[in-house]
């Protein structure tokens, strides 16, 4: 098993982030993650790569319990992260950028072996071309592909890729869930937030429901759309309602 | 390694080596004293721009281990009759090891937070030295005439400090260059754009940060010692001056932070423009207010400094402005 999360609860004062949450992830696999806004979808991802820690529950990661490690240590021990809210270092070229995810990631490359790395993994995104650029000057969608190019030249066995997808046109997207069905061919594992649901339908083998940070259900992307209380999930978010039952 | 063959590593240490070369065959003792006062500057800010380039960290305590470690080595010689070299450097490993431990609890602190903690530092080490009656308390300690003899007396002691100063910028430019160019440096820039994506991408920033404050300190360690020396005397007032550190800090930030040659240019800058104003009859008990002007300007419409400004507008010369 690639991961496994045991009743997780995360609370941010007042506000219950995760409630119990339970799931396990096989490797090989591509596990979408979809929710409401707010749903708790990030604060899962912050809670299985170590940058918060949960008040209770467990992540096991490749058999080795890893609740409570800092974010340093999950990702030596093979675990990347794209961002939401993209982090590109600004004053480091896009090559730079991504040779820190080669340096410090699981295999932790000399500096020579990583601009290697980072020139394939460049070539993956498509970004090759930019790589002498200073990432701070890169588009939002070139910086959402810097953010995955950092992640795999890590070489991790699980990748967490957070919206993608969000805010790029259709063929952006296209060729992103290209890449994206290229990472699992690589053998790398994928657990992805996703709010663009007909690309979630379409790469993933299986499907978890987050909802007021309660796991709602759990399955094949099919039986979860037809599941009535995801449904009725959405439907306390119309637009959201829309995108699911119209795709 | 290719590093070997890029100018911009060559230009600073070519530089620091020319300079100390030309003052030790001109053989004037004025020339000494002025190369002395600036040289001193060079690596302060060099050795500071390790951590406040490298990684971000704002730190108004360098001159704490100028004073500490200078104090520390200082005592060494004038009251244990070490030689100066090996006083030197027993002065940069205390101050290494007190910055290791203080780095593993200011470090933790981000931003203004951290900045605020050094000034602290600064005020508790002078405190604490003015009480402390090993260092002999408030009037400090001062050095037997008879140490200078071991050396062929006062004249050849001072040129001997000298060369040693020069030594030590040079190890200052070389480390400079070394840290930024390594997989270690890497780390830190990655740090200093953004430490909770760096570590998300594996970089132990705890250890990392602690490593570099502890190598910016060594440098203002035996810099103290030689300083003192040279005085034939130290005392609280002289050794934790936090109107030093401030300077150093807009040396970096003129020059340009992050850069090996910013500091150097910097610090030339800076004494230039601070040796005319403390002749300038208008300025001469403002240069302090200046220096804080200065800097806030610089921060505002130049963040790169003057190198850095350079490098962005002429990419062609990159390579040789490292
Ligand atoms: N660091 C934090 N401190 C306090 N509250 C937080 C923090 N991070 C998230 N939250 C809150 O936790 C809840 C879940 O947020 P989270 O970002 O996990 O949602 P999400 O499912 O990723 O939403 P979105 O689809 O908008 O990205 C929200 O109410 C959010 O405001
Ligand atoms: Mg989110």
């Amino acid at each position: 098993m690639m991961l496994q999360v045991t009743g997780v609860s995360k609370r941010f004062g007042g506000l219950q982030a995760l409630t119990d949450v339970s799931f396990e992830l096989a490797e090989g696999k591509i596990m979408g993650l979809i929710g409401p806004n707010g749903a708790g979808k990030t604060t899962l991802f912050n809670v299985v790569n170590g940058v918060f820690e949960p008040e209770e529950g467990k992540v096991i990661f490749r058999g080795e319990d890893i609740t409570g490690l800092p974010s340093y240590e999950v990702a030596r021990r093979g675990m990347a992260r794209a961002h939401q809210v993209v982090r590109p270092l600004h004053e480091l070229t896009v090559r730079e950028n991504v040779m820190v995810g080669a340096c410090y990631g699981r295999e932790g490359l000399s500096l020579s072996a990583a601009a290697v790395r980072a020139d394939e993994a460049l070539s993956q995104v498509g970004l090759i071309e930019r790589g002498h650029m200073l990432a701070g000057s890169l588009n939002v969608a070139q910086k959402k592909r810097l953010e995955m190019a950092r992640a795999l030249a890590a070489r991790p066995y699980l990748i967490l890729l957070d919206e993608v997808l969000a805010g790029l046109n259709p063929s952006e997207i296209d060729a992103i869930l290209d890449t994206i069905r290229g990472i699992r061919g690589q053998g790398i594992t994928i657990l992805m937030i996703e709010h663009v649901m007909q690309a979630v339908m379409n790469v993933s083998d299986r499907v978890l429901v987050l909802d007021y940070g309660v796991l709602i259900a759990e399955g094949l992307p099919q039986e979860v759309v037809d599941n009535p209380q995801v449904i009725e999930a959405y439907l306390g978010d119309p637009e959201m309602t829309a995108r699911l039952l119209g795709e | 390694m290719r590093t070997w063959k890029l100018p911009g590593f060559w230009i600073p240490l070519a530089l620091v080596f020319a300079w100390g070369l030309i003052i030790l065959i001109m053989g004037q003792d004025t020339a000494r004293e002025t190369a002395f006062t600036l040289m001193m500057f060079v690596a302060m800010a060099s050795s500071l721009n390790i951590l406040l380039g490298y990684t971000g960290y704002v730190s108004f305590g360098h001159i704490v281990f100028f004073g500490l470690g200078g104090y520390f080595g200082f005592f060494l010689l004038s009251q244990h009759d070490w030689n100066l070299f090996l006083a030197a450097i027993a002065g940069g490993a205390l101050s290494a090891v007190l910055a290791g431990l203080l780095g593993m609890a200011v470090l933790r602190l981000r931003g203004a937070y951290f900045a605020l903690a050094t000034i602290g530092i600064n005020e508790a080490a002078r405190a604490f030295v003015s009480n402390f009656e090993p260092f002999g308390g408030a009037t400090g300690l001062f050095v037997n005439f008879a140490a200078y003899e071991r050396y062929g007396g006062a004249g050849k002691a001072l040129w001997l400090t000298f060369i040693l100063l020069w030594v030590a910028t040079l190890a200052v430019v070389l480390v400079s260059f070394l840290v930024k160019h390594s997989r270690f440096g890497l780390g830190l820039m990655a740090i200093r754009e953004d430490e909770d994506a760096a570590m998300v991408m594996g970089v132990k920033a705890p250890r990392a940060k602690t490593i570099t404050f502890t190598i910016s300190a060594f440098f203002p360690g035996v810099i103290g010692t030689l300083y003192f020396f040279k005085n034939g005397n130290v005392e609280p007032g002289d050794a934790f001056q936090l109107h030093m550190s401030i300077e150093s800090l807009v040396m970096v930030m003129l020059g340009g932070q992050g850069l090996v040659l910013g500091p150097m240019v910097g610090a030339v800058t800076y004494q230039g423009l601070r040796g005319y104003l403390l002749t300038s009859p208008i300025f001469k008990d403002l240069h302090l207010a200046v220096a804080g002007v200065f800097l806030l300007l610089i921060i505002l419409f130049v963040p790169a400094g003057a190198v850095g400004w350079v490098r962005g507008r002429f990419p062609r010369v990159r390579r040789f402005l490292e």
